[in-house]
């Protein structure tokens, strides 16, 4: 009797194992589930039949057998399952396949004006160095673009930017005092005039010359200026604010130095050179200490208040930073050129 | 300023011309000064296998039409050989003659080379071919007096030397002379400075030419001064070739002693020929309007009330003051005695006489930038001592006039220095007592004791008035590169401001969008304005470059346009492009009524693609305004076009472009476009978004379709919409529009999905029956019917 009640529980377990790796689906294990570990399987029916065993032991080897089968089903069930869900999802994986350079489409994202790139990157050096971003309008007064800097009426070196005029006259003024500002420098007599110091300024910002465009000159361009005016600003706070840009900007490679040169609205002036690791000198703004009457001009008393500005051309760094030969070929909103960047 | 490094040696030993390293020392130094070398250049470099021969015989050839057969003894005593194409020479002429191997400055190797089966065993050279200037008109001709055979530099008494090209600032007129520039040189570099000490004395009887100055504001001096026993004739050799380094074409004795001066001395000078001087005297006073004169340049020119002129003592004009001399007070031949004219003329009349008659001279840029009041009688006798080398016999006559007017910069001034002041500015160190080594060897005579300074200022130097002048000197020869550096201690934190980091977000979202910037010429061609449909009052430029660049946009419309059009004649069809710039209305203000504007143009896109534009930056910026069909601005298309408005203000417009303004503008494509005050979109900042809690219960969907006239807007039934649905409406969207039989003709049928939701309780039936109702009725009123 036990010998036979043994080997059906092994039987019945055999025919379910066989079953179980016979299943081809997930719906099929479930079947299977039901069928063979249910309370109307097999070896559940096995199971009730082991009350009718009378010795103890023997009850309890079968009972044993009857439940080592029953979790080999259960086990082989779950490997079957997982198995199929494997294999299922690999089918549905492999049938969803995409050749990825297949599907090629033209980058939708908008390219920035290389002027505003470059403006942008420079704001951020001088943000970060504890300056803020002043702005003033594009069309100025003959006082802010060149009285208040140091250049009266008649004075000499007005000739040299050649201005453009433009015919508005102001309440009460005269005719060819309104000028497109040929530099960003009105803006420091605008900040002068309205802010107390001290002043920690850049002035980005489009200025105007009567020149005919070519490779290296626009009519229209652009500038950034920047003005400090504080307590005990000396020459050498001027060459230490150079330095910090140009490593800050141009790389820990770069170095730059002051030379004298002559600008109406600062004094001692200078011109600043950027000095590549490579050793070669490249010109690059004009700086210098604020002149006390431009000072004066902005309100401010100069045995007071001291300070430096520095100034130097947008388009040429962006021109530069991507060898581009000709400066026209930055304004002509060429797509094909604007896409470039 | 071109400087001959071998001249400049006269006043100091600065540096050898054939030592590069010492040359590159001093260019080095003139930039540290201030006096930036633009360019270094070796002249007088000679060519290596050229030596002298003498022309023995020219043989023409019977089939060579453009050479001849030259003969030549090069001192070897042997007749050599060569072809020429140049017939300037003649038998007996020395010429230089390029030696078989001859490495010539073009590059170029002379070779044995025959013409019709005949060897050539040579060149001859014309200036041009040995790098002595331009002329290459024919061979060269070698003074006669050379001998044979020997190199021709040697010959010519040719000298390797250095020209540098020195960019002389405003603030330093001395520097447009040698002088000058030897000067801070010398000071700078430690060295001796030698200037011209000229050992001549006044010697002659007084023989006085009357000066009357007449307008005494443009010419403040004016001295005259009488030199006898003068012989016309070329100037001596080495004159002559420091004059043609310099550019200037050696005409005679006096003519080039008078240019040699004003380029040593920066003094300019006229000499006049007293025997044929009007009344032996001058007369300076403005011209009469209309008056004439025939410059030195053969031309004539008309003059105003506002030019000076130089007038003989009976009033005709012989000079241009301070520009340029008459043709006909030129020294001639037969002159013998010359009055000599050196003046002083203000600086703001020269500039307006040189900017009014576009006459410019050596002089004249020299005055316009300031020239040494005082530095005259040193340059007069100067002057004298260089004519004698050619001229043994000359005497300079006492008497000479010097008149003078109260316009004239005084001989002495001087200002305090402060040592605080220097240093404060400086951010140096110095001593009081440090001031002297630095100023005086500059001219800049330092006096006095203690902290506070007294600095006679040099009289070349009238660009220094006051203190801060004499800090820049200081800081000069001190050394820019000495300092040092420091970073100001700042308390200020650095930052954009609200209105330039918005700007930066229109950008960001613009770009996000696919549209890229552009940034079109800001000028614009009359009638532009008009052509895109806009207002044509607008601010021009006085002065402009073209015609076609003279109008002030007040709008960026018609740059953009143009971009467009120039991409589609390039087949870039479907550019999107937007600009932030700004626009300069006119105004009656102290200034134009100058804004910052935006403006979106899509290429190929329909007014819609603009109001997808549009949201997006109303979202980003937190800035909304009614889209209003009503008002179409000008050159927009009438039936896809609004206007943006923010309260009662117009904000800007959406839509489309006018198809006429699209065709004036030579555009194919439609174009959708967006147009901001960015004024006010930046300027608006909205305070931060409020938190709203998001809802844990069920949402339920409701979908309603109403039909309505298409003269209702959509954005109307939306907000009846909103308003009816009540506070359970958590998100409204449009998901179809219907035209067609089923609503009927003027009609449309717009279907909305509802997601309604209540933050504190699952909704029932009854709630959404109740949005339902609400939706309804507000609809109801509007003319909008609920299709079932």
């Amino acid at each position: 009797m036990i010998p036979d009640i043994i080997s059906a529980i092994r039987a019945a377990e055999q025919t379910a194992l066989d079953d179980i790796s016979g299943a081809t689906t997930l719906d099929d294990v479930v079947a299977l589930r039901t069928r063979l570990s249910g309370k109307k399987g097999e070896l559940a029916g096995l199971k009730k039949r082991l009350g009718s065993i009378e010795s103890i032991d023997d009850k309890k080897a079968a009972g044993q057998a009857v439940n080592e089968a029953m979790a080999a089903v259960d086990t082989a069930l779950d490997a079957r399952r997982a198995e199929l869900h494997a294999h299922a999802l690999a089918e549905r994986v492999e049938a969803e396949r995409i050749d990825l350079t297949e599907y090629v489409r033209p980058s939708s994202r908008g390219h920035a004006h290389l002027v505003t790139q470059a403006w942008e990157r420079l704001e951020d050096v001088f943000v970060g160095m504890g300056f803020r971003v002043a702005e003033g309008p594009e069309v100025e007064t003959d006082w802010h673009n060149f009285e208040a800097l140091n250049m009266p009426i008649g004075h000499p070196a007005r000739g040299e930017w050649d201005t453009l005029f433009v015919d508005h006259v102001p309440p009460g003024g005269q005719p060819g005092t309104t000028v497109l500002r040929t530099h960003t420098s009105p803006v420091q007599i605008r900040t002068m005039l309205d802010e107390e110091p001290p002043i920690y300024i850049i002035a980005p910002g489009r200025v105007f010359r009567r020149d005919t465009p070519d490779a290296t000159h626009m009519p229209v361009f652009h500038q950034i200026e920047g003005l400090v005016i504080d307590r005990g600003i000396t020459m050498a706070d001027l060459a230490g604010t150079i330095e910090v840009f140009t490593q800050a900007y141009f790389g820990p490679g770069f170095h730059s130095r002051l030379r004298p040169s002559y600008f109406p609205f600062t004094e001692p002036s200078a011109e600043f050179d950027i000095q590549r690791p490579n050793g070669e000198w490249i010109e690059l703004g004009g700086s210098g200490m604020v002149h006390p009457n431009v000072l004066r001009a902005g309100g401010l008393d100069p045995e007071v208040w001291s300070g430096f500005a520095f100034g130097f051309g947008i388009d040429r760094m962006a021109k530069e930073r991507h060898g581009i030969e000709d400066l026209r070929e930055m304004y002509a909103d060429d797509i094909r050129f604007i896409e470039q960047f | 300023m071109k400087i001959l490094l071998s001249w400049l040696n006269d006043y100091g030993d600065f540096a050898d011309p054939t030592d590069d390293a010492a040359v590159a020392r001093l260019a080095d130094a003139l930039t540290s000064l201030g006096l930036e070398v633009d360019a270094v250049e070796t002249i007088g470099d000679t060519v290596g296998g050229v030596i002298t021969a003498r022309v023995l015989e020219l043989v023409e050839h019977a089939d060579a039409a453009n050479v001849q057969r030259v003969y030549v003894d090069a001192g070897g005593g042997e007749r050599l050989h060569v072809w020429c194409g140049a017939d300037n020479i003649a038998v007996d002429d020395i010429v230089p003659l390029a030696t078989i191997g001859t490495e010539m400055p073009n590059g170029m190797t002379i070779e044995r080379r025959g013409i019709l089966g005949i060897d050539s065993e040579g060149m001859l050279c014309s200036p041009r071919e040995l790098g002595l200037g331009d002329d290459h008109s024919g061979i060269m001709i070698l003074p006669a007096e050379v001998p044979v055979g020997v190199p021709y530099g040697a010959a010519l008494g040719l000298a390797p030397d250095v020209m540098i090209d020195v960019d002389v600032t405003r603030n330093r007129p001395d520097c447009w002379g040698y002088v000058g520039i030897a000067r801070d040189l010398a000071a700078n570099l430690g060295t001796e400075f030698r200037p011209p000490r000229p050992q001549v004395g006044i010697e002659g009887e007084p023989m006085t030419t009357p000066v009357e100055i007449i307008d005494g504001d443009r010419c403040a001096r004016f001295t005259s001064t009488v030199m006898s026993g003068v012989e016309v004739k070329p100037a001596a050799d080495w004159m002559a070739r420091r004059l043609t380094a310099a550019g200037m074409r050696p005409i005679n004795n006096v003519v080039d002693v008078s240019n040699y001066v004003m380029l040593e001395l920066n003094q300019p000078n006229h000499a006049y020929d007293l025997d044929t001087l009007g009344g032996g005297g001058f007369r300076v006073r403005l011209a009469a309007t209309g008056e004439a004169l025939i410059t030195l340049d053969g031309e004539r020119r008309t003059f105003t009330a506002a030019d000076l002129l130089i007038c003989d003592a009976n009033d005709v004009p012989i000079g241009v003051g301070g520009v340029m001399g008459g043709l006909d007070s030129e020294i001639s031949d037969a002159t013998t005695t010359v009055a000599l004219e050196m003046a002083w003329f203000s600086i703001v009349g020269i500039g307006q006489t040189v900017t009014r008659t576009n006459l410019r001279s050596e002089a004249s840029a020299r005055f316009e930038r300031g020239v040494d009041p005082h530095g005259m009688p040193n340059a007069i006798l100067r002057f004298a001592e260089l004519l004698r080398e050619t001229c043994p016999d000359l005497v300079v006559h006492a008497g000479g006039a010097d008149e003078r007017t109260p316009h004239l910069p005084p001989a002495e001034r001087s200002v305090d220095v402060r040592i605080d002041a220097v240093n404060r500015l400086l951010g140096t160190d110095l001593t009081a007592d440090a001031l002297p080594a630095m100023l005086d060897p500059i001219g800049y005579t330092v006096s006095g004791t203690g902290d506070v300074r007294t600095v006679a200022l040099p009289s070349w130097r009238l660009d220094s008035t006051e203190e801060v002048d004499v800090i820049e000197e200081v800081a000069r020869h001190y050394g820019y590169g000495r300092l040092g550096t420091t970073v100001p201690k700042s308390v200020v934190h650095g930052g954009l401001t609200i209105r330039q980091q918005r700007r930066r977000l229109v950008r960001d979202v613009l770009l996000g969008l696919g549209v890229s910037e552009a940034m079109p010429n800001p000028f614009l061609a009359p009638g532009t304005l008009a052509k895109a449909g806009l207002a044509v009052d607008a601010i021009t430029i006085s002065n402009p470059l073209v015609t076609e660049e003279s109008v002030l946009r007040t709008s960026l419309r018609p740059g953009l346009l143009q971009a467009i059009a120039y991409n589609e004649s390039h087949r870039s069809t479907g550019v999107r492009l937007f600009e932030v710039g700004h626009v300069y209305p006119p105004s009656d203000g102290e200034l134009p009524a100058e804004y910052e504007a935006l403006t979106v143009v899509l290429a190929g896109e329909e007014a819609p693609a603009a109001v997808a534009v549009w949201r997006e930056l109303s979202t980003a910026l937190g800035v909304g305004a009614r889209i209003d069909q009503e008002r179409v601005p000008a050159g927009l298309h009438a039936t896809r076009s609004a206007t943006l408005q923010a309260g009662k203000q117009p904000l800007g417009a959406v839509g489309e472009v006018a198809p006429d303004v699209l065709a004036a503008f030579g555009v194919d494509e439609r174009v959708a476009i967006v147009e901001v005050d960015l004024d006010q979109l930046l300027e608006r900042e909205p305070k931060p978004a409020q938190w709203r809690p998001t809802s844990r219960h069920p949402s339920s969907d409701l979908d309603l379709a109403f039909a309505l006239p298409t003269t209702i807007p959509a954005e109307r039934l939306d907000r009846a919409i909103r308003q009816g649905a009540g506070p359970l409406l958590v998100d409204l969207a449009l998901f179809d529009v219907y035209r067609g039989d089923r609503v009927g003709a003027d009609r449309r049928s717009l279907a909305y999905r509802l997601r309604l939701q209540a933050t504190d309780r699952s909704l029932t039936d009854a709630d959404v029956a109740d949005v339902r109702r609400g939706v309804e009725a507000a609809a109801t009123k509007l003319g909008a019917e609920l299709r079932s």
